[in-house]
């Protein structure tokens, strides 16, 4: 048992309780593309937390978030639309008999997100799991183009590449930071149970890992299996949040996004993946400067679009030579780390007088 | 189907898998010495395509001197990208490189749009190499007797510094253990150089053909031409030289039939790559020409 | 090792006080949001030259100078969400050009519906993209209309009986082109015996050309992008298909005959303008600055960027001001404005509705040979 938990749980439940209320204050004084952003970040921390749990925490180096955030997107905007929108939208071939007629309200649509991806997941990780290494990561890159490819071309089911659009836009910072406080709440409770230390086990060494008794299969079928479905409501946190979704959302781009989110973070910590969201999240559009023209003094300097993603990608291969943990490494946010750093501070403030 | 459009359809086959498995040598090789999957290696062959472009467009080069030049500059890429990016991690865990392998993929796909511009531009095919031949109803491109001729040649040189060099003595050692190797006097850094300049020779070499068979080019045009290497190098098995050029053309003759027998499924023709390298890792990893699968 | 990452982290906050210089006062400002990176940057960035070159054939409206924002969208719905909130809140545009792929302008649109600022989409096809969306507009065609007119241009003009049609299945645009074109040529009196798709990013389609040309057909309909038109179009001619070859405006750009070469001649395609019979005083002086600016002859994505820019400026001009609400009623009754790409009256819903030109290339050239009314 950890060291304090009492009073660890206390400070948790003050920093959720003011996260909470920065939120109330944002969504009743920022502006559209403030909040905007705000959602973004906390989609990205669902997806990133989930994303570190197979990648990260259990070493099984993969590349499908694209497909799972698919699934899920289409799985829960299907149950949002009404008939008529959906009859609206299918102009080229009509929708699929029971989809057509299928409502359900935003929770449960997030639900059945979450749970039809999981089951695609689940599926998946059979023939998935029968390879390892750069193998994994290539078949789950192939899988993630397969499920492309098929929303392309199941019209009656997703609209092909014309996509579905007029989502209603249920999607607010309640829901989107609340969806993103469970899901990291649950990985992180999840772990440090003994499943987790298990999945850890597995990430060091397989082999060592079977010997004393661990099914390593099994505990990345539940790694893979509890990722896909917090993708899966993350893509239907998405698909509220900008109300349109197509096949090309959901392209190799995005897994890199999300890559790139838990290398910064360090792979294999859970609160690292959260802070590292939310920096690429807010650096992403901070960093629009660069393509912008930049008049310095007298230097002018005309505008260059495309850098940012230039930057991004100098940025991951930097980070991997030169800061490969990251910003947290392996090691998880605590309060005793951070209360053990403001403990000289405190004695020195108490000698002083 | 009738015959002749059959037999059409085999020379698309082969036509498209021959390209598929030239790019997929380069690939294989530099898998099978440094156990590394170079996520770049399709935006190497694009690098290398706007190399020949520049020559001859900037510089009015004849096409052969452009295409030579290229192939030299796509070499110094490679060293460049090994010196720059996949040196400094090379000890570290193999999924430090593979990321920093998508990271270099990335910033030669952005750095392009941005130098070169996303428009398409037209890459100039010789006259020599576009003449149709008909034999019996089937039609055909010179270039496409060609393609075989130049990824033999190559696969000949690439075997022969393999097998037959110093340089290819210390590549195949390194492939079995670069720490031992390393102790044992030889320049592993310099080995590994020259691996990726081979590789990316091999690559733009790849590229040059592919762009004189679909005369566009573009900073995106390595993806879908580099991940259909990538999968016929394992269909051949992975490491195996010559094991990528046949990968490749069961490969190209898959999606060709595939499309051939029901185009009304043409829709899917890029998932039959994916669902062949599934199908492939899941039950004969080793790939067709199998050599040991490694961990 | 640490360190060099805080050093690079200390930079990139240097940077950040050579931030951007704020727009000085009293311009109209107008947002652009295109794709610049991504899969489909070929068109955002051709779009955005055509919106420059108007920029500098009219760069000032109502006595003010105009200002544009470009901002990228990374051709992916997320960030062109972003972008539209942040041209509307942080540069405080107050009217919008964007975007070149219908799904990302699905996604921008309510945003700009929402905060009553009018967006212009140059090339956003789609017909759901204006669908009860109020302040979102378009200057291209919508997919029924040239479908149905390629239709009937096919079977009456051609005599065509037996259509095949090659489709890139990725793309709305496509899509939705093949099918009104199919569905108007079965009214037609004809048939379509052969469908085959292919993928954005494809470069072989000699296996659907080669079914296709088991199948017999007296035209193929190709209603793809340009690059995809003239390689299907080379590879057509290296297997011997010897059909007419009709597409759409999206093959309308000198890519088209610099990648085709002599297998493009012959080509028909419905189109926005021709050169040598330009509709309009604008497009002479559009196409001409245009080829001067880039060195390359205008192309359909261009001029329709431009003719978006020229919309909102008649817009503006007639609404006298720079409300969100008094453009998008000045928008609302565009009437027979002489635009680069023909005369545009924005119709119910929002969409243009303007004569359509049907080009063939001849001699490695876009000639013209007819107009087609709505």
């Amino acid at each position: 048992m950890e060291e304090h938990h009492r009073r660890n749980q206390i400070l948790t439940v003050i920093a959720v309780g003011i996260g909470l209320l920065f939120l109330y204050g944002a969504q009743e004084y920022a502006t559209s593309y403030q909040i905007r952003i705000l959602n973004n970040c906390a989609l990205f921390v669902i997806l990133a937390a989930s994303y570190n749990l197979i990648n990260g925490v259990t070493g099984q180096f993969s590349l499908e978030p694209n497909a799972f955030v698919a699934i899920g997107a289409y799985t829960s905007a299907l149950l949002t639309l009404t008939p008529a929108e959906k009859q609206l939208s299918f102009i080229i071939e009509p929708i699929m008999w029971p989809l057509g007629v299928l409502h359900a309200p935003f929770f449960i649509s997030l639900l059945a997100a979450g749970v039809v991806t999981a089951f695609v997941g689940f599926l998946m990780g059979f023939p998935v799991f029968r390879v390892r290494g750069d193998y994994l990561a290539i078949v789950t890159l192939g899988f993630g183009e397969v499920v492309r490819v098929v929303a392309n071309n199941t019209q009656t089911i997703t609209n092909g590449p014309l996509g579905l659009k007029g989502i209603a836009p249920h999607t607010n910072l309640w829901w989107s930071w609340g969806i993103a406080i469970i899901t990291v709440f649950f990985i992180a409770r999840l772990v440090r149970s003994s499943f987790g230390r298990a999945m850890k086990a597995v990430k060091y060494d397989e082999t060592a890992a079977e010997a004393v008794g661990i099914n390593a299969f099994w505990h990345k079928m539940l790694a893979f299996t509890t990722s896909a479905f917090f993708e899966g409501v993350g893509g239907g946190i998405l698909a509220h949040l900008i109300t349109t979704i197509s096949p090309t959302l959901f392209t190799f781009f995005l897994t890199f996004n999300l890559l790139i989110m838990i290398v910064v973070g360090g792979l294999g910590s859970t609160t690292g993946a959260c802070i590292a969201a939310i920096i690429v999240t807010f650096g992403g559009e901070y960093l629009r400067f660069v393509e912008e023209p930049i008049n310095f003094w007298f230097i002018h300097i005309p505008a260059i679009p495309g850098m940012r993603m230039v930057i991004f990608s100098i940025i991951l291969i930097l980070m991997m030579i030169f800061a490969r943990n990251g910003i947290m490494g392996t090691k998880e946010f605590s309060w005793n780390w951070v209360l053990n750093k403001i403990k000289p501070v405190k004695i020195f403030l108490r000698k002083k007088p | 189907m009738e015959p002749t459009v059959f037999a059409q359809q085999l020379i698309n086959g082969i036509s498209l898998g021959s390209l598929y498995g030239l790019i997929a040598i380069g690939y294989t090789m530099v898998y099978g010495i440094l156990r590394l999957i170079n996520f770049a290696h399709g935006d190497v062959m694009m690098m290398g395509c706007f190399f020949a472009f520049y020559g001859i467009m900037m510089f009015s080069l004849p096409w052969w001197a452009s295409f030579i030049i290229a192939l030299v500059l796509t070499g110094l890429l490679g060293v460049l990208i090994d010196r720059g990016a996949y040196r400094p991690v090379r000890n570290a865990p193999r999924i430090s490189a593979l990321i920093t392998a998508i990271g270099v993929s990335f910033l030669l796909e952005n750095a392009g749009l941005v130098v070169f511009g996303g428009r398409q531009k037209a890459f100039y095919r010789p006259e020599i190499f576009s003449e149709v031949h008909t034999i019996g109803g089937v039609r055909f491109l010179e270039l496409l007797i060609w393609v075989p001729i130049i990824t033999l040649l190559i696969l000949a040189v690439i075997l022969f510094i393999i097998y037959k060099t110093k340089v290819g003595r210390a590549m195949r050692c390194i492939s079995h253990d670069m720490e031992t190797t390393r102790l044992m006097g030889v320049d592993v850094n310099r080995v590994i150089a020259i691996t990726f300049a081979v590789g990316s020779v091999a690559a733009a070499a790849g590229g040059i053909m592919w762009a004189m068979r679909y005369p566009q080019i573009n900073p995106l045009m390595g993806i879908i031409p580099g991940l259909k290497a990538f999968v016929a190098a394992v269909l051949g098995g992975i490491g195996n030289v010559a094991g990528a050029m046949i990968g490749g053309l069961l490969l190209g003759l898959a999606e060709i039939l595939l499309v051939a027998i029901r185009p009304d499924l043409s829709g899917y023709r890029d998932a039959i790559a994916f669902a062949i390298l599934i199908l492939i890792l899941i039950f004969r990893p080793t790939g067709l020409m199998g050599e040991k699968l490694p961990e | 090792m640490r360190k060099l990452f805080i050093c690079f982290v200390a930079l990139s906050l240097v940077f950040c006080f050579a931030g951007p210089t704020f727009a000085a006062k009293g311009t109209v400002k107008i947002g652009v949001y295109l794709p610049m990176t991504g899969p489909v940057a070929a068109y955002g960035q051709m779009e955005w030259a055509g919106v420059q070159t108007a920029n500098k054939i009219m760069p000032t409206v109502l006595g003010k100078k105009v200002e544009l924002f470009l901002v990228d969208t990374k051709s992916d719905k997320i960030e062109a969400a972003n972008a539209v909130d942040r041209l509307i809140k942080k540069n405080k545009v107050h009217a919008i050009i964007g975007e070149a792929i219908s799904g990302n302008t699905l996604a921008g649109g309510p945003i700009a519906d929402k905060a009553k600022i009018p967006m212009v989409s140059p090339t956003a096809t789609n017909p759901l993209v204006t669908q009860n969306r109020e302040y979102v507009f378009r200057v291209c065609f919508i997919d029924p209309f040239q479908g149905e007119m390629a239709a009937k241009y096919a079977a009456e003009k051609l005599g065509a009986k037996k259509a095949a049609i090659l489709v890139d299945i990725a793309q709305d645009y496509c899509v939705g082109l093949a099918n009104f074109f199919a569905k108007s040529f079965i009214k037609h009196g004809g048939k379509v015996v052969a469908t085959a798709y292919c993928q954005t990013l494809d470069q072989d389609f000699t296996a659907q050309l080669s079914s296709i040309m088991a199948a017999k057909p007296d035209v193929l309909y190709m209603p793809n992008y340009y690059t995809e038109v003239a390689l299907a179009c080379k590879q057509a001619a290296e297997l011997g298909l010897n059909v007419p070859v009709f597409t759409a405006d999206g093959a309308q750009a000198p890519e088209l005959i610099t990648i085709g070469g002599k297998d493009v001649e012959g080509i028909i395609f419905t189109g926005h303008f021709a050169k040598e019979a330009a509709a309009t005083e604008l497009a002479k002086k559009y196409i001409d600055a245009y080829e001067k600016d880039t060195g390359k002859e205008a192309s359909a994505f261009d001029a329709l960027g431009a003719d978006a820019y020229f919309v909102l400026m008649d817009a503006i001009t007639r609404a006298k001001s720079v409300k969100g609400d008094k453009i998008r009623a000045a928008l609302a009754s565009t009437k027979n404005f002489k635009a680069v790409s023909g005369i545009i009256n924005i119709g119910e819903d929002g969409n243009a509705i303007k004569s359509l030109v049907l080009l063939n290339v001849k001699d490695g050239q876009f000639r013209y040979l007819a107009t087609l009314n709505p």
